[in-house]
């Protein structure tokens, strides 16, 4: 398995290619619409991220040691950005999910749909993976 | 363009007197839809601004010296303004506030207060913003008042007869929008009012959305309270307007204390100025208010029957192009429209369709617009809203279709 800092590579690589805003887009759309739902019974209001617009579920857990994220969202842009969070950030080690500078956000040209001001609940998503990989880390250590 | 969609008056023209027009995003030309949040400010608003500062600026009612009563004149000249742009009966009955936020907040404390009982109800309906629940809610909560909710018919008009029966129970209060932000349905206020009266009910009437849209007469809806904001009509942010009719400033106590409002202070009591003074404790927002003076004297020139029918005409338009459009669906499909479209496209989420949009150069709200409980009453967890201003074109409505075309196309 890559690294964090790998993947995020990667993706910026990927990112590379789209030199149309549309292209892009269709691409964060059509991850989006690959990423598996989350099961019914895992969208708890307990799991329920807030923006002001779109809602966000995030289900963590621990396999093999290691932090796992599933996540969705209702709407679909944002669900492909959380698809990218997931491919970079789940089924690592709870140290590195909470140290991820997580550059390739700005570097893919997404940067404001991270800002907290966008209302779609995905920078208070990030905060979350980073809490629950800290909360899960703990647990593994102790 | 459609061919017989012609302008009452030269939209380029106009056009060119708001500067930020001109910006792009994203490397496009903007395309302003989002006029039912804030409006753009022409230059003539924007330059009275700036001349305040530069040739007038002073603290008002207070100095004698020429430059604070040029200032105060100038504020006081804003007063009359609104107060002859809405039909008021004197400028007397005309208090600046922060906003409309502001305006019900102070009526909420200063007249509905001291005169609500245990017991007590207060009828609002469903599908007030958001700022025209908060302030009832809480203080039926404080004095274990029963909050009472017209419904909201499926067509986006008000179920009159669910308000009548709610004004049989001779409530403390009614508390109704003009014009629904989210849905651009213009309720019969006139008649509601009367309503109302018949029942000995005080009306406030939320106007935010209203006044850029269409002539206001206080005097003819005849209601007690009239709010609404600046901002939402070419204003600068910040000011807004809370009409009372006759007297009923004088039996109601200040909101804020502060300078300004007194006629005598002691340590032991003190006696207030009477009329609108009393409402504006503290220095308020002198460049505020005289930049709505402007504003109006703006929207007065081009004239307000000519906006009103530039506006419908851009409804009527991009409403029949948009009902071709597969899977979409409008909230809201009253008659009476102040230029306001809200939609969904069935399969799309509303901040997926803003997003792609934005990318576009088109700026339309998206989400709940402050109205929750009415968002839930159709069953959406949002909506797309389009809401038209005095400078909008045909051809920018044809620039949305193209563009909520690809939208949905890359979404679906
Ligand atoms: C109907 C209505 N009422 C009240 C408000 C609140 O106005 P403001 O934020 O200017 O106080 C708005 C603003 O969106 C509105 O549309």
């Amino acid at each position: 398995m890559n690294t964090i800092a790998a993947t995020e590579q990667e993706i910026v690589e990927e990112f590379e290619m789209f030199d149309q805003w549309d292209d892009k887009y269709q691409y964060i759309i059509d991850m989006g619409k690959t990423l598996k739902s989350l099961d019914e019974s895992l969208k708890t209001d307990d799991r329920i991220i807030k923006g002001c617009q779109s809602k966000v579920w995030l289900h963590s857990y621990v396999k093999d040691g290691k932090v796992f994220f599933e996540a969705d969202s209702d709407a679909i842009i944002t669900k492909g950005i959380v698809a990218l969070m997931i491919r970079v950030l789940s089924g690592h080690d709870a140290d590195e999910i909470v140290k991820a500078p997580l550059n390739f956000i700005e570097q893919i040209g997404l940067k404001s749909h991270l800002s907290p001001t966008r209302a779609n609940g995905l920078a208070a998503m990030v905060k979350q993976m980073k809490l629950d990989a800290l909360a899960l880390g703990a647990t593994l250590k102790s | 363009m459609e061919a017989g969609v012609k302008s009452l008056f030269d939209v380029q023209k106009l056009r060119a007197e708001f500067p930020i027009l001109s910006v792009t995003v994203h490397g496009k030309p903007l395309v302003y839809f989002d006029n039912g949040a804030t409006t753009q400010k022409p230059r003539a608003v924007i330059n009275s601004l700036v001349e305040y500062y530069t040739a007038c600026n002073a603290n008002i009612h207070r100095g004698v010296h020429s430059l604070s009563q040029e200032a105060s004149a100038a504020y006081e000249q804003a007063r009359e303004s609104v107060a002859e742009f809405i039909g008021a009966s004197s400028a007397q009955e005309i208090v600046f506030t922060r906003g409309t936020t502001e305006s019900i907040n102070l009526v909420a404390h200063s007249f509905l207060s001291p005169r609500l009982r245990e017991g007590d109800t207060v009828v609002i309906t469903g599908m007030e913003h958001h700022s025209n629940i908060l302030p009832w809610q809480v203080l039926c909560e404080k004095f274990r008042a029963q909050l009472n909710v017209v419904q909201v018919l499926d067509d986006g008009t008000l179920d009159l007869k669910h308000l009548n029966s709610l004004l049989e129970q001779r409530p403390k209060m009614l508390a109704i929008t003009h014009v629904s932000n989210t849905l651009g349905t213009i309720n019969p206020i006139e008649a509601i009012v009367r309503m109302a009266k018949a029942c000995d009910v005080p009306v406030l009437v939320d106007g935010a959305q209203a006044v850029p849209h269409m002539q206001i007469n206080v005097r003819a809806l005849d209601c007690d309270f009239y709010v609404f904001s600046g901002h939402k009509m070419y204003g600068p942010t910040g000011i807004g307007v809370l009409y009372a009719k006759g007297d009923l400033l004088n039996e109601m106590t200040p909101y804020q204390t502060g300078g300004g409002i007194i006629k005598t202070v002691a340590f032991d009591h003190t006696e207030y100025v009477n009329g609108a003074l009393k409402f504006e404790a503290g220095t308020p927002n002198i460049e505020g208010a005289i930049g709505l003076g402007a504003a109006i004297k703006f929207v007065t020139e081009v004239g307000m029957e000519a906006i009103s029918q530039h506006e419908m005409k851009l409804h009527t338009y991009a409403r029949t192009l948009l009902k071709s459009i597969d899977g979409i669906r409008f909230i809201g499909e009253a008659n009476d429209n102040a230029g306001v479209i809200s939609f969904v496209v069935e399969g799309t989420h509303p901040f997926d369709i803003g997003t792609i949009l934005d990318q576009q150069g088109i700026a339309v709200r998206t989400g709940h617009h402050c109205t929750q409980p009415l968002m839930e009453r159709f069953n959406v967890p949002g909506t797309v809203r389009v809401s038209f201003g005095v400078y909008n074109t045909i051809e920018e409505v044809d620039v949305l279709i193209a563009a909520l075309k690809k939208a949905i196309k890359m979404l679906k």
